[in-house]
């Protein structure tokens, strides 16, 4: 519809590209996003959001600015100052020291080689350690014993009080770039290609010291692991760099199941030599994972896959779901998942089951999802799937949304207070129900007419 | 009048602007004939001026103890603008009325001569010999050479057109009193200077005197006085008790109570200050009163070398009389001068025009919910002429609307009490009668008559008194009502009434009598106010009954000034809400909805040729109409909003437009304030064109632009109601005047966000982004052919879904779908309407009955909210659904450009004053179209 406007002013690879992309158009009811507020501040890059509580959130990026916003009225609360260069991890730590109310603190971690607390209510440092050797890439909370741990070279754990309780030899230049709590006192870590799993005891000593042991180190990976993920008590899932997808049992750190080469639905590789060429290692890199109790999902290069645990296969995927790579993906309570990309789009999908018979006429939302330029093999993959005769699911688009000019970091879901974007282009946007939104300025309005009185008539 | 724009737009004008559209000429037999005056500030109720001055001017005149009544100045100071006029004789007949009371010089039983701080005197007079009618405002002041140390001035604003001198009266006596109050402050200082310096030369002179008389003494040892002496002696005492008198003089000048002067000694003139001006007044009643701070002022002395002063002074008819620049020091002397050519750019033009401008200011002021959404900001906040506490513009009733309530069961307790009271006492009879409507006229009639006659009775007293000799008739005069004693004030209640009782005598009087000059009316500063027309013809207008006169006249008392613009804006608050709930049960209740404006359309009758012959009147103060329909602010507008739909194409669509009847509510709102907005294009002020209010000519070419854009563009409809829906509108070319002419012209669709500018950006080159069309929602934006301008069309591709593209090159529009009715009747490219400035008044007033529509709908508490805690949220929508659809007419799109503004009302409401509050982009999920011509 804009050809006329644009011309031919896009470069035909994007066009071309494009046209592999299901898109929606401008009609979106199941949309509820009508209204965004754009919330400025940010220098640079934004790169994390946390939760805070029901209506405040955290935003950092490479500018070292922490701000602190309400998710209802997009009014920027605090502005936390205190890091020199770019934070590199960021985690919400609720403290709750017995007989005293719940505290709301955030740890940031930062490429200067400190690690902050901060006082969410006041907007205050509350504490700053700056004895790292190395950036420290990711923290994790281990609410249940009260201490958090900091990975970069080498792991380190903390009491709340910021004491280094112990720490785990120097590991690797590189650092670990995940970690992920697993039951029974254990954390694994994802160190390049390795998975080291350490455990947790307490010290005889007192009650406070902790040791940290390596209990075990997998080395089932070919490639960087890129992303790690805790499904629940009994399983975790790693994705590395070149597409593998690895369930582990969270016990016994046993390899459950793997699904390797997945993003290619060709089993024969060789074949269309052309097709490999443009799934560059960048492209299969699994980007972020995320769960419910059934399904892993996974944001495979452009693409998402849903991985269902029990089948233990790809029940639904798309492929192309944004122009570039998926950043991050998340599901909602509602069949519904959001990704967010470097293209700069927020795609909102519905995970649906699949209910046509085989003979029937693929609707063009199938169709259109396995891209135009591949008629012949998705078709053998349509064969495929319906031989096996189980429930077959697609991920229908149902909405998309454009506001940001550059890559979409991150997003934080808030359920009916709506959704927090950021991206590279500074910004955050928080997408909101213009319904709910419109009543709830309503109730504000009749509210404040009480107050002044002005409901009173009077002549 | 409403018909007069159109109706001169066939004849000549604007052929230049418009020559693109011009249609096939008329047949002979459809064209209106020209009107015979449209040379200058053509309306049909000009008056056939027989006046010999081309314009209004100002004139300054002296009576002069040495030669008599002279004219000193005029505003414009231009020999042409008086013309043939005599000067000198209307300065005598203007300089022969002055009713001061003033008197200065040595009081039976005082010692010393005691300054009175006169009120000025305010009256109107008119020659229908000289065709000419003023306002003549008396002031004193202070010259020690002079007679009593008294000079009398006189500032009269002369006018060929009667009507405008009486109904502009308070407002000509509010920007008057500035000019003079600003003249006496001057002068004041001058005066204590040079009582100061007179001192020093007394003082100088006594110790002269007091040496050669001791010389004298020393010398003489013949033990006797020699004559000589004796005279020295004389002259001495003399000069001491001279000095005596000129100390008591500046001590009365010094404490003369000037609270203004307390800030900053140089800045006494300040038009923000009127309020305080108000209380002046009552300050000067009580000069013993000083306050310390004040005396400083005068104590600024220049070094100053005494000189001798002779026994005997010069006789009066040698010396020169100071110059009026002398007497008010330079400085205040330039303010003065300042404030008559504001007066003058204030006045000039025809009434109606002036009348027009402030009934509109006068109901945008009591939208203050939602004005902010079309209205010029700029114009809102220009403060107009002490608006505030203008109570002909019905702006103090506040007040009176207590009162009113209390005291209506009470109306005809007239004469007894205070002026005060007796206005409050008015009121009610105006509103029982308004209320019942005409079905009993006969009781209220009596009741006013019976009122009449207490009044004339009044009236005759005070014109007993007065009146002097054959040429010259007193109808009624009064001082300044406020501060004065008891007693006074109670006299001054007749008084009130004056007017009409002037008036009446001058109906009869002119058709018999050859008297060059009338006395129409001298009233208080602040208390009376002039009648509107209200005939159907002018010999007609004593003949009305005057109860609204009463009402209106004293429905302004000076103790509602303070606050009464806070008040007024909770007013318009609260009536807001009594609209609400009404507009709940419109169904039920809309007969009397539209009441009140029929009755007030009802006393505009047509003749026969379908020209209006009433020109517009001033503002009704919402008192009564709040009390007679429960509708006080919004009622000329809503009253015509839902029953009774604009018929757009009588107003757009045809000249028979002219025949304003009575259910053309709506468009007979908006012919009055077109008016207003052509009054800059017609005014005789060639000497002067910068003094048109900008607005106006922005105004004018807004409305010129649009009006060529929606005979231009087939697809203006969508392009307007993006705009109106707050959905961005880019207008993208090449061509920067094009484009930004474009801007121009939509621009007055744009519904502004509560700032102070409208959200259009007119150009721009860059790449836009989100955040530009939160802020924007009206761009011009250019088309390039670099890289960089790739950028820019790949941003309008990305962001296409929040935007509609209006490309001004290859003529096309890309804009969701439009279905509604509002925007066809705003923007119908068959309209005959040829006058930018018409056009766009015609806009705003569609705009703002789609405002009262989205004020109703705003404020409607169960539009929103359930009306049980159990009602499903399902309920509430479809019940804002129905009203929508149901109540107020509206039909699918227009639902959404209602919607929007709501929320635009909302949000400007909840706002908090401090915060600005980050500006929200709301959007749809619509598919878009492409328009092609």
């Amino acid at each position: 519809m804009l050809r006329w406007l644009i011309g031919g002013g896009r470069e035909p690879q994007g066009l071309a590209e494009k046209s592999s992309v299901q898109t929606i158009g401008e009609e979106q009811i199941q949309n509820p996003y009508t209204e965004l507020l754009v919330l400025k501040g940010h220098q640079d890059i934004v790169r994390f959001l946390v939760q805070i509580d029901d209506c405040r959130f955290a935003s950092a990026g490479d500018d070292g600015i922490i701000f602190l916003w309400n998710a209802q009225s997009g009014e920027k609360l605090h502005e936390l100052h205190g890091h020199t260069h770019k934070i590199t991890a960021i985690a919400p730590f609720s403290s709750s020291d017995v007989a005293e109310e719940k505290t709301n603190l955030i740890i940031t971690a930062s490429a200067d080689r400190t690690v902050i607390v901060w006082d969410c209510t006041s907007g205050r440092q509350v504490q700053k350690v700056s004895c790292f050797h190395s950036t420290v890439k990711c923290l994790t909370v281990l609410q249940r014993l009260n201490v958090w741990l900091s990975g970069g070279s080498d792991l380190c754990v903390w009491n709340q009080k910021l004491d280094l309780l112990c720490k785990t030899s120097h590991l690797t230049d590189a650092g670990i770039s995940a970690l992920v709590e697993l039951p029974k006192n254990c954390v694994a870590a994802a160190v390049g290609k390795e998975l080291i799993i350490f455990r947790l005891s307490a010290s005889n000593k007192g009650s406070e010291g902790w040791n940290i042991l390596e209990v075990k180190r997998l080395v089932d990976h070919q490639d960087n692991i890129s992303s790690l993920v805790s499904v629940n008590d009994l399983t975790f899932v790693t994705g590395s760099h070149i597409g593998e997808l690895i369930v582990w049992d969270a016990l016994d750190w046993t390899k459950q199941a793997s699904e390797c080469n997945f993003w290619d639905s060709s089993v024969h590789q060789d074949v269309q030599p052309e097709i490999k060429l443009s799934q560059s290692p960048h492209e299969t890199s699994v980007q972020h994972l995320t769960s419910d109790e059934e399904c892993v999902f996974a944001a495979v290069g452009k693409g998402i896959y849903v991985y269902n645990l029990q089948m233990k296969r790809v029940i639904a995927c798309q492929r192309t779901a944004h122009d570039s790579s998926v950043l991050h993906i998340e599901k909602l309570p509602n069949r519904q998942l959001i990704s967010c990309s470097e293209d700069g789009s927020v795609r909102i999908w519905e995970l649906r089951e699949k209910q046509q018979l085989p003979a029937e006429p693929v609707p063009t939302g199938f169709f259109n999802m396995w891209g135009f330029g591949r008629t012949n093999k998705q078709a053998n993959q349509a064969a495929k799937k319906v031989q096996e005769n189980t429930p077959v699911y697609f991920l229908e688009l149902v909405g998309d949304l454009i506001g940001h000019s550059s890559a979409v970091q991150m997003f934080l879901y808030f359920g009916e207070l709506g959704l927090a974007t950021c991206s590279a282009d500074h910004l955050i946007i928080l997408w909101k129900d213009g319904e709910r939104e419109s009543s709830l300025r309503s109730l504000t309005l009749f509210k404040k007419l009480a107050q002044n009185g002005d409901l009173q008539l009077k002549l | 009048m409403i018909s007069a724009p159109d109706v001169v737009a066939f004849t000549r004008e604007e052929e230049l602007e418009d020559d693109l559209y011009r249609e096939p000429p008329l047949p002979e037999e459809y064209s209106v004939p020209l009107f015979p005056f449209s040379g200058q500030g053509a309306n049909p109720w000009a008056k056939v001026a027989g006046s010999k001055f081309t314009r209004d001017f100002i004139l300054i005149s002296e009576f002069s103890e040495q030669v008599g009544p002279q004219p000193l100045l005029t505003i414009p100071d231009d020999a042409k603008v008086s013309g043939t006029f005599d000067l000198n004789y209307f300065s005598l007949r203007i300089m022969s009325v002055d009713y001061q009371a003033s008197f200065v010089g040595h009081p039976p039983g005082s010692a010393y001569p005691k300054l009175n701080f006169v009120e000025d005197s305010k009256v109107v007079l008119g020659d229908s010999k000289e065709g000419a009618f003023a306002y003549v405002h008396h002031l004193t002041l202070y010259d020690l050479e002079a007679r009593g140390f008294v000079r009398p001035f006189c500032m009269a604003y002369i006018s060929a057109d009667e009507h405008k001198i009486m109904q502009q009266f308070q407002e000509l006596s509010t920007e008057f009193s500035k000019a003079s109050e600003c003249l006496k402050t001057g002068n004041r200082k001058a005066f204590a200077n040079e009582l100061e310096k007179k001192l020093k030369d007394l003082d100088y002179t006594r110790t002269v005197l007091h040496n050669e008389t001791e010389q004298q003494k020393k010398a003489n040892d013949k033990g006797y006085y020699t004559t000589q002496a004796i005279e020295k002696a004389n002259e001495l005492a003399s000069v001491e008790k001279s000095i005596i008198e000129h100390q008591d003089l500046l001590r009365q000048i010094r404490s003369y109570p000037y609270r203004k002067l307390k800030d900053s000694e140089f800045h006494p003139y300040e038009p923000e200050c009127a309020l305080d001006r108000a209380d002046v007044g009552s300050h000067d009643q009580d000069p013993t009163a000083s306050e310390p701070g004040e005396t400083h002022l005068y104590t600024h002395v220049p070094s100053y070398t005494p000189k001798l002063i002779k026994a005997k002074s010069a006789k009066c008819f040698d010396k020169k009389l100071k110059t009026l620049e002398e007497l008010c020091d330079v400085y205040f002397f330039t303010q003065t001068l300042d404030q008559l050519h504001h007066i003058e750019r204030t006045f000039r033009g025809d009434v109606c025009y002036l009348l027009t401008e402030q009934i509109s200011r006068a109901l945008l002021k009591q939208q203050s919910v939602t004005n902010f959404l079309f209205e010029d900001v700029s114009f809102l906040d220009e403060k107009p002429p002490e608006k505030q506490y203008r109570g002909c513009q019905g702006l103090g009733q506040d007040v009176m609307d207590e009162k009113c309530l209390e005291e209506s069961l009470a109306p005809k307790v007239v004469i007894s009490l205070g002026s005060y009271k007796s206005s409050v006492e008015c009121v009610p009879i105006k509103m029982e009668q308004e209320m019942e409507d005409s079905e009993e006229p006969k009781m209220s009639e009596s009741v006013m008559s019976e009122q009449q006659e207490n009044l004339d009775y009044l009236d005759a007293d005070i014109k007993g008194s007065i009146s002097s000799g054959e040429s010259i008739e007193v109808l009624g005069t009064e001082k300044s009502g406020s501060g004065l004693t008891k007693s006074e004030s109670q006299a001054s209640l007749p008084a009130m009434a004056s007017p009409q009782a002037g008036r009446s005598k001058v109906g009869s009087r002119r058709t018999v009598s050859e008297d060059s000059i009338e006395v129409l009316s001298t009233c208080p500063s602040e208390a009376l106010i002039p009648e509107d027309f209200k005939a159907s013809y002018p010999s007609a207008i004593n003949e009305e009954p005057y109860a609204d006169d009463d009402e209106r006249g004293l429905r302004f008392t000076p103790r509602a000034n303070l606050g009464v613009h806070h008040g007024q804006d909770d007013i318009s608050k609260q009536e807001s809400l009594v609209q609400v709930d009404a507009a709940c049960c419109i169904g039920k209740e809309s007969p009397s909805f539209l009441e009140p404006l029929a009755e007030q359309l009802g006393q505009r009758p047509c003749e026969e040729d379908g020209v209006v012959r009433i020109p517009p009147q001033p503002y009704r103060g919402p008192a009564e109409q709040g009390l007679r329909g429960g509708f006080p602010s919004h009622q000329g507008l809503s009253g015509g909003l839902l029953p009774y739909e604009l018929d757009s194409r009588h107003l757009t669509g045809s000249r028979e437009v002219s025949k304003s009847s009575l259910d053309e509510c709506s468009d007979s709102t908006s012919h009055i304030s077109s008016a207003a907005s052509t009054c800059s294009d017609r005014t005789p002020s060639p000497a002067q064109p910068a003094c048109a209010q900008p607005g106006d000519r922005h105004r004018k070419r807004a409305g010129q632009n649009a009006l060529r854009f929606i005979r231009q563009y087939p697809f203006a409809h969508p392009a307007i109601y993006s705009l109106l829906s707050g959905r961005t509108l880019v207008v993208l070319g090449e061509d920067e005047a094009m484009v930004k002419r474009l801007v121009t012209a939509l621009s007055i669709f744009v519904p502004s966000s509560g700032g102070y500018t409208k959200p259009v950006k007119h150009w721009v080159t860059s790449a836009l982004h989100l955040v530009d069309f939160q802020k924007w929602k009206l761009i011009g934006l250019q088309r390039a052919v670099s890289p960089a301008g790739v950028n820019v069309l790949h941003a309008l591709s990305r962001y296409s879904r929040y935007l509609s593209i209006l490309d001004a090159d290859s003529k096309t529009l890309r804009c969701p779908l439009y279905k509604g009715s509002v925007v066809a009747r705003l923007a119908d490219h068959r309209t005959q309407i040829k006058r930018g400035s018409t056009y766009y008044m015609h806009v705003q007033s569609i705009l703002t009955q789609l405002c009262s529509k989205a004020f109703l709908f705003t404020f409607c508490h169960h539009l929103h909210l359930p009306i049980s805690e159990r009602e499903p949220e399902e309920s509430v929508v479809s019940r804002r659904m129905n009203f929508l659809k149901l109540q107020l007419g509206l039909a699918n799109e227009d639902i959404k450009i209602v919607q929007y503004l709501a929320e635009l009302l909302k949000l400007h409401y909840i706002q908090e004053p401090g915060q600005g509050g980050s500006p929200l982009l709301r959007f749809d999920y619509v598919p878009s179209f492409l328009y092609k011509i």
